[in-house]
């Protein structure tokens, strides 16, 4: 068996995120789950193109579901950093996910139709048309109680983005006869047109392999995982079904922030680690630079190191042998009650929730009567299989193995991610699980247009289907009308969805500036009874309590890991002073490169850390964090003044440390974006009374076009009609007239630099 | 000329105001004596074109009249509002009709209901009556001469360098479509006539007599009827203007910009300040108190000194009527694309106000009224054909790219359009050629919409929007209906800006150099206002009692001329 875990792919995230296909929402009252077609882009494609659209719409609600479940991990590595690159809309890729596109694109450039431009017996195929020729895919139900754990192995593939874990995957699954060796096998696990239209993995999937070695045929399992710490979770799950992990590092980039991040994942996790040097076909690789900083940075002996190309296909027999040698067998029993850890789940339309499952111990089948330990809901075993990528049924599951199961769930909240499932009546001890996913930014959406707050609304609803990690809260400003509060594992969560919305559902919203979930410890009694107790978490401003009730207040903190050539450090260290960190650990990976790890306060990176990180390294840093926790912080609430009146909408919780700073460039901000009118507007920044900063906005001394006669006074007419209709959308504070734009223009989120 | 026009009117004004039972004594008795005052003798009208208001004594006298300063105001200058023209009677058709056979005659050459304008409806619901104002045949004439021997950095207008100009082909176009658009309108006198350009001063004097007689024949133009020609200081030789003046025009106005080199030369203009000043001069000598110039500020690097100097030096300079704009970069001219570059530094908004202030303060003390946003005269030398623009009066654009606003009657249309010729000259010319005009948009204005031009444009005055006016335009939705309830305006009043009393609405002098913060929110409520009214409209005809009745009156007056004879 193999988990394939990628140290970078997105997860379930992106599952939720991608799974409505492209299109969806343009096309509203077709299918929900309808893929828009791009020619080439799907096997369905070209027979697509070909055919009536009444035909086409039959074949694209197959593939979206069949691809879906087909595609199974082959998660690109990406990352934060992706997103100042490449943001052209015309690659349809997403702004975090436009680095994975370039290396898509890259990859594909021989002829990205040409993969999927198969064989015409896919038009007769109908609703397996999406299928792939995988050899393991026959109709015979393999008997899976061939497989016991010695002859089992769990693992998942982790890398940096764009180190090339897909294109090592693609190689397993060939030397493995998972799926046809043709060329045509690029990125065969990122197989969702969306994933091919983005450049990103959309799912963490896993593929049963089966692979001979010394006269055994083993069962492979692997498993893929995000790689982005924004789904640091979904990646610490995935690893939880495994027992080894494969370490892929470019053999001329070297170890990057996210290798790091998914190594340290790997390792508390205490897997097995094989380190795969990637690339070594590249003109400019240096595996062995590469490998004295595996030594260096993660202790593994350079002899470990296995160098391989799997573009080219070199060692990567080598791979799989040391997976087999390596990563030990998974040690559950058979004949131990059920125990089977939900690790991942998707929502069908057809057939409901399909968990994916890994037996920690037991045997399940269709039929039987299983409980899940969170819900205490009893369901009845409808199907279970395993994934080769796609589905295929299966009689039974065996301890050690993975695999999924239909079992009559409605919600995906029923299966929750990281429950243990049981047999009625037998009770197990559950698994530890996992933490739910937390939201750690929040921000506000609101639609542009008030009349499209239904459109967006059922957007919402659609895309959260099957996104449990974003949460919705109701909300509304007076600025900007009713809206919500949304919070994302992360800033590449937020801007993936948001992206999405726009993209998919051709919705244009507004975006708030992210903030990050305070606490506050309440030192009131009658708080703490309000509340109902001491700690309580504070999303918005409008909550933040008095200083005089608290004891304390709380921020977020993560630990971040910056890789960097050493010529950057300076910048890079004044950089993150500015930012409230504190450094933990500084090393030289080797003579070139150095690895910092500083504890931020979350805050201080959403929004634009990592923009500045990028530009004053002129690209060569990574970076990546991790959760760390919550820590004490002076934190004030700081409001904005229009003559005196606070605008509720600008209204921050800040460190006080930064308040005066945030304050002046609010109320330059404002200043640029109020126009001028017929009075002076005092634009202050306060806390509390105290007021830290001002602008002065100047009354109009003139505002008169200077020349009106006999020319075209129906320009000016217009003008002077969109000035009046402006009028009436613009928001009052006190006498003053503020345009909703500027608004958004304060609230919004600086554009990438 | 415009005032004379009040004179004349004023009689079927009272008249028509007496029959709605709103008649203001104040006005009443000031229109009476201005009425008096404007029967003086005058020439004959050429055969064939009665004049449309000639249901009434006064009309004749009017057309006849010569031009004349208005009766001192109270304020010193710019017209009071007895001074207010009203051309046509709206509430007796037979008045109207009286002179419907030599329309007719006038019209029969174009067929009836076959032009564009056919289809347009008259407005319905509680607008003014569709065309009532200008309806009368009265317009104030533009004509644009397109060429310039050189482009101007600054200048975004309609204009063309070309090699060599066929002027004869020009002229017989500009003679023919305005002939057309005369007799479309179907005027019957031409209030003022104005030669903008490009370079209006490259035409020859031949072009000019040309257009005028043609305006002359085609309606009437008085004796003495404002007739004004831009011109250049390079082409503003002695004889050259000499030339001009015995082509008919009465009133020039020079294109002196600035009096410093530097910025002439920034300016991209052919001329230096020393030859602005002898045309200036020769200028005056020919149309003594009808001379105005043309100044601008707030070019890319003045300094305020550099302006007050000018200023001074164009007060030495000037007659009785100055023109200052404030340089307005437009897209597409040199000058904007220097200044977005950041070749050339973009003046402040501060030292804009500034000069502007200061411009306003100087001139009041050298005996200047500002009587618009940027025009300032003494001895109530104002500039009749601007005027009509700001009164939002009828005028017909004729050229390349001229604009227009003036109620097709020809075509059997009650509506005011907005009218724009065709701006390229090659192909306006085909297009008059052929046609007879070149209009290449027109847009029927909606009662709203001319009501909303009436206040952009009427408060750039200092004599604001005035009570009849307004009510010409909105007989049943008085100024004070609008504007005298709680909303923008009485804000913008209690704030200092804006004024509205029995005369009418009109910025104060600090509201007129913020006009365009005011306005928008004065649209926004006339909008409501509006909205309003149309919405109670269905249910109040019947029981408004004169105002309805009115609308109605007004409305078989249209459906009455629109039968023909």
């Amino acid at each position: 068996m193999i988990l394939l875990v990628t140290a970078a792919g997105p997860n379930s995230f992106f599952f939720f995120f991608f799974f409505f296909p492209r299109g969806a929402g343009r096309r509203r009252g077709r299918c929900p789950y309808s893929f828009r077609h791009r020619p080439g882009l799907l096997p369905a494609a070209p027979v697509a193109a070909a055919i009536s659209g009444r035909r086409r719409e039959g074949l694209e609600a197959a593939p979206g579901r069949a691809a879906l479940r087909a595609a199974t991990g082959g998660g690109l590595p990406w990352g934060l950093r992706p997103r100042r690159e490449g943001l052209s809309p015309a690659a349809g890729a997403m702004a975090l996910g436009s680095r994975a596109a370039s290396w898509w694109a890259r990859l594909f450039s021989p002829g990205p139709a040409a993969a999927p431009r198969g064989s015409p017996a896919w038009l007769a195929a109908g609703l397996v048309a999406c299928r792939r020729p995988y050899s393991s895919g026959g109709k015979e139900k393999i008997d899976m109680s061939t497989y016991p754990v010695e002859r089992i192995r769990n693992f998942s593939i982790i890398a940096h983005v764009d180190h090339g874990k897909s294109t090592l995957a693609d190689r397993l699954l060939e030397i493995t006869g998972t799926i046809a060796k043709t060329d045509r096998n690029k990125q065969v696990l990122d197989k969702l047109q969306v994933e091919r239209e983005r450049g990103i993995t959309v799912k963490a999937q896993s593929a049963s392999l089966f692979y001979s070695h010394k006269g055994v045929i083993y069962l492979l399992n692997l498993i893929d995982t995000p790689g982005h710490v924004d789904f640091n979770y979904e990646v610490s799950r995935s690893l939880s079904a495994c027992q080894g992990v494969i370490l892929v590092v470019d053999a001329n980039e070297g170890i990057q922030a996210q290798t790091v991040a998914n190594f340290y994942l790997a390792f508390e996790a205490q897997l097995a680690i094989i380190p795969v040097i990637n690339k070594i076909d590249l003109k400019n690789a240096d595996p062995e630079r590469v490998e004295k900083q595996i030594e260096k940075l993660f202790d593994i002996p350079v002899n470990e190191c296995i160098r391989i190309s799997a573009k080219q296909g070199t060692n990567v027999e080598k791979v799989l042998e040391k997976v087999i040698e390596k990563i030990p067998p998974p040690h559950f029993n058979t004949t131990d009650p059920l125990k089977a850890l939900v690790f991942d789940s998707t929502f069908d339309h057809y057939r409901g929730v399909i968990a994916n499952i890994a037996l920690f111990g037991g045997e399940i089948q269709k039929g039987h009567k299983i409980v899940s330990a969170h819900t205490k809901k009893r369901y009845e075993v409808n199907e279970v299989g395993i994934l080769t990528p796609n589905e295929q049924p299966t009689d039974k599951l065996y301890a050690g193995q993975v695999g999924y199961l239909i079992a009559g769930m409605k919600e995906v909240t029923e299966a929750q991610i990281g429950d243990t499932l049981f047999m009625h009546k037998q009770p197990v001890e559950p698994l530890p699980g996992f933490k739910s996913a937390k939201p750690m930014v929040f921000a506000g959406m609101y639609p542009v247009d008030q009349t499209e707050y239904n459109n967006l609304k059922s957007a919402l609803e659609r895309l959260t289907l099957n996104d449990s990690s974003v949460t919705v809260h109701r909300d509304s400003s007076l600025a900007l009308g009713a809206g919500w509060r949304l919070g994302f594992l992360g800033l590449l969560h937020m801007e993936v969805f948001n992206q999405r919305l726009e993209q998919e559902y051709n919705l244009s919203v507004i975006l708030t500036a992210p903030t990050v979930p305070y606490k506050a410890i309440l030192s009131s009694a009658k708080l703490i009874k309000e509340y109902g107790k001491a700690e309580i978490t504070i999303i918005s401003p409008a909550q933040f309590p008095d200083k005089s009730s608290v004891s304390e207040y709380l921020e977020p903190a993560v630990l971040g890991t910056i890789l960097t050539p050493q010529e950057y450090i300076g910048k890079i260290i004044t950089l993150c002073q500015d930012r409230r960190a504190v450094q933990k650990d500084m090393l030289y990976i080797d003579e070139h490169r150095v690895m910092l790890k500083y504890l931020f306060p979350l805050n201080e990176i959403v929004v634009d850390f990592y923009d500045a990180l990028k530009s004053l390294s002129s690209g060569y840093a990574s970076f990546d964090y991790e959760d760390a926790g919550y820590q004490a912080a002076d934190l004030i609430k700081m409001d904005i003044l229009l003559n005196g009146n606070p605008v509720e909408e600008l209204a921050t919780i800040i460190h006080s440390d930064k308040a005066y700073a945030t304050g002046k460039f609010l109320c330059e901000r404002l200043k640029d974006a109020i126009p001028r009118q017929l009075f002076e507007i005092a634009i202050q920044a306060a806390i509390g009374k105290k007021i830290i900063a001002r602008e002065t906005l100047k009354a109009y001394r003139k505002n008169v076009v200077a020349k009106c006669y006999g020319g075209d006074i129906t320009r000016r007419m217009k003008l002077l009609k969109r000035q009046a209709e402006g009028k009436k959308l613009m928001r009052k504070i006190g006498n003053v007239e503020v345009p909703k734009d500027a608004f958004i223009r304060v609230l919004k989120r600086q554009p990438d630099k | 000329m415009e005032t004379a026009g009040a004179r004349q009117s004023s009689g079927a004004d009272c008249e028509s105001l007496a029959a709605t039972n709103r008649s203001d004594s104040e006005f009443s008795l000031k229109s009476r004596s201005d009425s008096e005052l404007g029967s003086e003798p005058g020439r004959t009208r050429p055969p064939g074109h009665t004049p449309r208001s000639t249901g009434r004594n006064t009309a004749p006298c009017r057309l006849l009249s010569p031009p004349r300063p208005p009766p001192p105001a109270s304020r010193g200058c710019g017209a009071g509002p007895g001074a207010e023209p009203e051309r046509r009677r709206r509430r007796c058709p037979m008045a109207v009709r009286g002179w419907r056979p030599a329309v007719a005659a006038l019209a029969a050459g174009r067929p009836r209901g076959g032009g564009p304008g056919g289809a347009s409806a008259p407005g319905a619901g509680p607008g003014p009556e569709p065309g009532a104002p200008g309806g009368a045949a009265t317009a104030a004439l533009y004509v644009h001469w397109p060429y310039c021997r050189k482009h101007c950095s600054y200048c975004s207008f309609n204009k063309y360098v070309v090699p060599a100009v066929d002027e004869a082909a020009v002229r017989a176009c500009l003679v023919r479509e305005a002939r057309t658009l005369l007799r479309l309108g179907q005027v019957q006198s031409v209030t003022s006539v104005f030669f903008g350009g490009g370079t209006p001063s490259l035409a020859s004097p031949q072009t000019i007599a040309a257009v005028l007689e043609a305006a002359a024949e085609a309606a009437h133009l008085p004796a003495g009827a404002e007739v004004t020609l831009e011109a250049n200081p390079s082409s503003a030789s002695p004889a050259r203007l000499a030339g001009f003046r015995a082509a008919g025009v009465n009133r020039l106005s020079v294109g002196v910009q600035t009096l410093d080199d530097a910025e002439l030369r920034l300016l991209g203009r052919e001329h230096t300040a020393d030859e602005a000043r002898a045309a200036v001069e020769v200028a005056r000598g020919l149309f003594p108190g009808r001379t105005s110039i043309d100044l601008l500020f707030g070019l890319p690097g003045q300094s305020r000194e550099a302006w007050a100097r000018c200023l001074e030096a164009a007060l030495g300079l000037c007659d009785d009527h100055l023109a200052l704009y404030q340089l307005t970069l437009e897209r597409g001219t040199a000058l904007e694309a220097r200044v977005r570059r950041g070749a050339l530094p973009a003046p402040p908004q501060d030292l804009l106000a500034d000069m502007y202030h200061t411009a306003r303060a100087v001139l009041a003390a050298a005996g200047f009224c500002q009587y618009e946003v940027s025009n300032f005269a003494r001895k109530v030398a104002l500039s009749t054909h601007n005027l009509s623009y700001w009164r939002a009066e009828q005028y017909i654009g004729v050229g390349p790219g001229a604009h227009g606003r003036f109620v097709p009657w020809g075509e059997g249309s009650c509506q005011r359009e907005a009218r724009v010729q065709t701006p390229d000259p090659d192909t306006w010319m085909k297009q008059v050629q052929s046609h007879g005009h070149g209009t290449r948009r027109r847009a029927a204005l909606s009662p709203l919409e001319q009501l909303e031009e009436l206040l952009a444009l009427g408060l750039r005055t200092d004599e604001g929007v005035t009570r009849q006016r307004w009510g010409r335009f909105s007989p049943q939705l008085p100024l004070r209906a609008v504007f005298g309830v709680p909303g923008e305006a009485m804000a913008l009043q209690q704030q200092g800006w804006l004024l509205l009393d029995g005369r009418g609405l009109r910025c104060t002098p600090e509201g007129l150099a913020v006009l365009d913060s005011l306005l928008p929110g004065l649209l926004c409520q006339l909008q409501r206002c509006w909205a309003r009214t149309a919405g109670t409209g269905g249910r109040g005809t019947g029981a408004a009692g004169g105002q309805g009745t009115e609308a109605h009156g007004g409305q078989g007056t249209e459906a009455g001329r629109g039968q023909g004879p």
